[in-house]
């Protein structure tokens, strides 16, 4: 089995993020780049917002890397909507070559390592990666209406509104992808659709464990060590799962999903979820991160529950996925 | 530099055994995953239930001091309870009440008006016909389907023990 992908010039030159209110309430606001207080972000549906937002990421992305669509030779990008219909319909207007993908939340990773792979292959220079997720939109097709008067159980998560691009070309920066690694779908035995954060957890443990054993690398090889939206039920899991085999992970490892929200204070249960998760924290934060030195070695793992409406109702079990990213400071 | 790691520690049990076995990772998820807190649930829905149960009475005297006749009012009040869970749920209200209350708005005939409009609202740009009047009946169809069928069971029943009497 092929396992760990390494990449020698591939370059992240740039990223943006645009996010909703309840993340710009969150610990993190200050590193987007726009916080709309509008939910429809001024359209007349939640589809039409989250199509809104991908394309007010883009502009965003490309107005801070001074580069106009026709610069581009592709966009890989995904959500979380039936048919990819947010990612497609928001990229429109562009005119670029677009792939559209689906990993459910672990899609921004799986947009990563697919344009990687374009660049180092010679298929593109220069490609965009995008992912969203929008609360709205992920109650009204996965859960019930938002005027719905329901209780959620304690380890269901909150749909991160967000949407998150980087900008990847072999033009040199100070930060590249230094290697990656596709997940396998791991399948836990997990039925309930309100704890993700379990269904997926052990995909997570599968990925860090391959990738550890096949990159050479420790976790204290690493400044930053985050799972994309396990939430602090899985991010417990995960790390119960690999306090034996991975010593020193817990030093490094955060998750996305919770540090997205404050947990104590805003109503978000178990955190953040969603593929906008690992996407706005990966383009805001942690680029932030990276580009001040304050870390030089991130490791990204966007996670995903893979399921729809009907295989939860016909009792089938929620399967996993994690893609590991590894993002580096400094050219080697 | 300061990442905001969260080193909690994984609390509740440890996972022992064969973390690989399914079974055994399930039980081990489904133990240590925090219970909703059914006392103060049960306590608030018991609280809000029993409050709209007072209002429907209220409403009932009302109606019978207007001069209503008992089975009337008894009409009038579910219309009434009906509207208002409908109106409250319009106005983006029913669901913060909802979530705070759980069974004690759901269970009233509130909860049947919220899961009508709910849907109704959140599919509107779906269009009139195929949004609006399609999926409004996505949550409460099943007790569309329950009610009709159970009152259908009745009238033959009563039927036959009306015969029988005779």
């Amino acid at each position: 089995m092929r396992d760990i992908i390494r990449f020698e010039n591939i370059y992240v030159n740039g990223g943006s993020s645009v996010v909703g209110k309840t993340e710009a309430k969150g610990p993190l606001a200050r590193y987007f780049d726009l916080c709309e207080e509008d939910e429809y972000f001024g359209k007349d549906s939640w589809e039409k917002a989250e199509s809104e937002m991908t394309r007010r990421t883009l502009e965003k992305l490309f107005a801070k890397a001074h580069i106009s669509p026709e610069d581009l030779d592709l966009i890989c990008g995904g959500d979380l909507l039936n048919q990819c219909v947010a990612s497609s319909f928001g990229v429109k207007e562009f005119g670029v070559p677009f792939l559209g993908l689906y990993g459910a939340c672990s899609t921004f990773a799986e947009a990563v390592i697919c344009a990687s792979m374009f660049i180092k292959g010679g298929g593109a220079g220069r490609v965009a990666v995008c992912a969203s997720s929008h609360f709205c939109s992920a109650e009204k097709q996965y859960r019930f209406p938002l005027e719905y008067g329901g209780q959620r159980t304690p380890t269901a998560q909150n749909t991160v509104t967000g949407c998150g691009a980087l900008l990847l070309s072999g033009e040199p920066s100070d930060i590249r992808v230094a290697d990656a690694m596709t997940g396998r779908i791991v399948d836990a035995g997990i039925t309930d659709a309100n704890n993700m954060g379990a269904a997926m957890a052990k995909a997570a443990a599968d990925t860090l464990t391959r990738y550890f054993e096949s990159s050479g690398m420790k976790p204290s090889d690493f400044d930053i060590v985050a799972t994309g939206d396990l939430g602090r039920e899985g991010y417990e899991i995960c790390t119960e799962l690999l306090k034996d085999s991975l010593p020193g992970l817990t030093d490094k490892y955060t998750d996305c999903g919770m540090l997205i929200y404050d947990l104590e204070k805003q109503d978000v249960h178990c955190g953040g979820s969603g593929c906008g998760c690992s996407a706005v924290v990966t383009a805001a934060y942690f680029l932030d991160k990276l580009t001040k030195g304050d870390a030089s070695n991130v490791l990204l793992l966007s996670t995903g529950a893979l399921m729809n409406p009907n295989t939860v109702l016909q009792g089938q079990s929620i399967c996993g996925i994690a893609h590991a990213v590894h993002f580096e400071r400094g050219t080697k | 530099m300061s990442i905001p790691c969260i080193k909690k520690e994984a609390n509740a049990k440890n996972l022992t055994g064969d973390v690989m076995n399914n079974e055994n990772y399930k039980k081990y998820a489904a133990d240590r995953a925090k219970r909703s807190a059914s006392a103060l649930n049960c306590t608030k829905a018991f609280a809000v239930g029993g409050l709209i149960c007072c209002l429907g009475q209220a409403l009932s005297n009302l109606f019978i001091s207007l001069g209503a006749g008992e089975k009337d009012a008894g009409t009038l009040v579910s219309v009434s309870l009906i509207f208002l869970g409908g109106l409250l749920t319009g106005i983006g209200v029913f669901d913060k009440i909802g979530k705070f209350a759980g069974a004690g708005t759901l269970v009233p005939i509130t909860g049947f008006a919220n899961a009508i409009a709910a849907p109704a609202i959140e599919n509107k740009t779906e269009g009139f016909i195929n949004g609006v009047c399609t999926k409004m009946f996505v949550i409460a169809g099943p007790v569309i389907v329950f009610g009709t069928l159970a009152s259908a069971v009745y009238g033959v029943i009563y039927y036959v023990l009306t015969q029988v009497a005779q």
